[in-house]
């Protein structure tokens, strides 16, 4: 009779205790504001490694806004949890980071922790980031507080509740975030060293390039399988033997520095946009990368190639005749065998094509669907899109069509209902 | 048989299904506004609508449109009575060597089906896609602003007009 309010007691104490420690593990204190340190506190040769951090970072490609300024933020990123807008990292004080000191700089890269105590959200990838040297994100920093400031407040977030809340982000920090520089693998030589701390630290590769799990984590153990972000299927990273000519490093470096394989094909989508940067990094930070991605290929089962006879047996189909039109008109041009295209410039036929032989539809339907924009006056990787000209039986015609024409792979399953899907995505971009 | 439903008019074609819809409208209807500029989609000289929407006829097979109209310069207006936008065009003297402009005219004609009265970054994108290699695009847009009654924008933000 009496156990009753002891048990209520001992209760109470565990719940009491557990908001204690979940109170802790939320609160993070605000760091003090300082002046902007004035540009010349910045030593030239600090800022230049800097601007080599930020660029394999690919910081640019999320802090800038669609026609916006530099670093200003305001990028809208879809995420299945609703949508976040990349904040302001120019140094302006009022909005941007002007009045960050390094140390509340670099907690916010290791630990994603905002000056004022806030807990930042995911999207920024400090659980990678936190892999970056106390050098590297000094110079990082010396490179940002020197960029033009831009007094932009990019638009609140549009989270499902309760991830609006942003302390819980404390329990999952707890479950993904490992905070801490990287340990050099005594084991391998510093130039594997270096590769993977470019793929893991700034690189943050594995944050498309994996799947997440409900909660939005990297699915542990499936790092670099593939992953879909932004509409595209990022393709994995750990199965580059698997392509009909297998990745060579010459042929990582050349895509990485240059946006275009000679024996796979075009960047597209956010890929097209971290290719840019690394043009501008030195080449023996692609070198590595390459190399360190080269050494992490699982053993992959042969791919089964289908027999030939599904498309060129007997007469075909009415799908498979609509799809040969409107191949003949659409894309022959620039992608059948006499198109000039195909002898200019090393640019490969659609057999050899990441995205014509992937397991899914979805790159292909989302090329056709999308096609590669103009970039300033860099017209190499343009394609029109048809989005608005053909209807997803249209776009599914077309997509099966290439897909038995140039590869060797089975055909895909639902390429239909997939275009409605990227289609209905899109939209919401 | 190819049906097409071009400025109005029904026709049925006796063509190959995958003959682009531009070759449709020189050759066999002889609607020559059109132009025939690269042939992959890049230059927009051959613009016109389908449905609601502009497309680069020289990528669209005759066999993909449907049942839905095509538009061409033709149906906007004469040379002796020309439509809103032509009439726009020819007062800013849009045209340098004029071979864009039936393209340009007809993606802006899409545009302001759709939404007549567009902000100035919504025509800028819009109108991007279709290329003037004479250069007049500030002249373009303007003639595009007069029929959208958009004001002129600030040519400090903008790194002046004409």
């Amino acid at each position: 009779m009496t156990r009753k309010p002891e048990l209520l007691v001992v209760g109470g104490v565990v719940i009491l205790a557990a908001l204690i420690v979940a109170t802790l593990l939320m609160w993070e204190p605000a760091i003090a504001p300082i002046q902007p340190p004035p540009a010349s506190s910045f030593d030239a040769q600090t800022k230049l490694a800097g601007a080599r951090v930020v660029a394999l970072g690919d910081c640019i490609v999320c802090h800038t806004a669609r026609g916006g300024k530099p670093f200003a933020g305001g990028l809208p990123l879809a995420t299945p949890f609703g949508t976040i807008y990349a904040t302001n990292i120019t140094p302006d004080v009022e909005t941007g980071i002007g009045g960050w000191s390094l140390e509340a700089f670099t907690r916010a890269v290791r630990h994603g922790v905002s000056r004022d105590g806030h807990l930042l959200y995911p999207a920024f990838p400090y659980i990678h980031f936190t892999r970056m040297s106390d050098g590297d994100i000094s110079a990082a920093y010396a490179y940002l507080m020197t960029r033009e400031p831009v007094n932009a407040n990019a638009p609140a977030n549009e989270l499902i509740f309760p991830l609006n809340f942003r302390p819980l982000l404390a329990f999952w920090n707890v479950l993904f975030l490992h905070p801490g520089e990287q340990a050099a693998d005594a084991s391998k030589d510093a130039g594997w060293n270096r590769g993977k701390l470019l793929v893991d630290g700034p690189g943050h590769c594995a944050s498309c390039h994996s799947p997440l799990n409900t909660i939005g984590g990297e699915k542990s153990g499936h790092a670099f399988d593939g992953g879909i972000v932004d509409g595209w299927e990022a393709p994995p990273l750990n199965a580059l033997g698997a392509a009909p000519k297998p990745w060579t490093r010459e042929q990582l470096v050349m895509y990485l520095r240059s946006g275009r394989a000679s024996e796979h094909g075009a960047a597209a989508g956010p890929m097209l946009a971290v290719t840019r940067d690394l043009a501008t990094v030195p080449e023996e930070d692609v070198n590595a990368i390459a190399a360190y991605i080269l050494s992490i290929q699982k053993a992959q089962p042969a791919v089964a190639n289908a027999s030939a006879d599904v498309a060129t047996h007997g007469k075909p189909s009415p799908a498979a005749q609509r799809g040969a039109f409107l191949f003949a008109a659409s894309c022959a041009q620039c992608h059948g065998p006499a198109a000039p295209m195909q002898s200019i410039g090393e640019r490969p036929t659609l057999a050899f094509s990441t995205a014509v032989n992937a397991p899914t539809s979805r790159n292909t339907a989302q090329m056709i669907l999308s096609g590669n924009g103009w970039h300033g006056e860099d017209s190499m990787n343009y394609m029109p899109a048809f989005s608005e000209v053909y209807d997803d039986r249209q776009i599914a015609d077309l997509a099966s069509y290439i897909r038995a024409t140039y590869s060797q792979r089975g055909p895909w399953n639902d390429v239909e209902a997939t275009v409605a899907k990227v289609r209905e995505e899109n939209k919401a971009r | 048989m190819i049906n097409l439903t071009v400025n109005g008019v029904q026709h049925a074609l006796d063509i190959d299904p995958s003959t682009p819809l531009l070759y449709a409208l020189r050759n066999d209807l002889h609607l020559h506004g059109a132009k025939f500029g690269c042939g992959l989609g890049q230059c927009g000289a051959c613009s016109v609508i389908v449905g609601d929407r502009a497309a680069f006829s020289c990528l669209i097979p005759v066999s993909s449109i449907g049942s839905r109209a095509v538009r061409t310069i033709e149906s906007l207006g004469t040379a002796d009575r020309p439509g809103l936008l032509q009439k726009s065009f020819i007062e800013h003297q849009a045209a340098q060597c004029g071979y864009c402009i039936a393209g340009m005219i007809m993606r802006a004609q899409a545009l302001l089906d759709r939404n007549p009265q567009p902000t100035e970054r919504e025509l800028r994108e819009h109108m991007e896609p279709n290329l003037c290699r004479c250069g007049t695009h500030m002249r373009i847009l303007a003639a595009i602003r007069d029929v959208a009654h958009l004001p002129a924008p600030d040519a400090a933000s903008h790194g002046g007009t004409q």
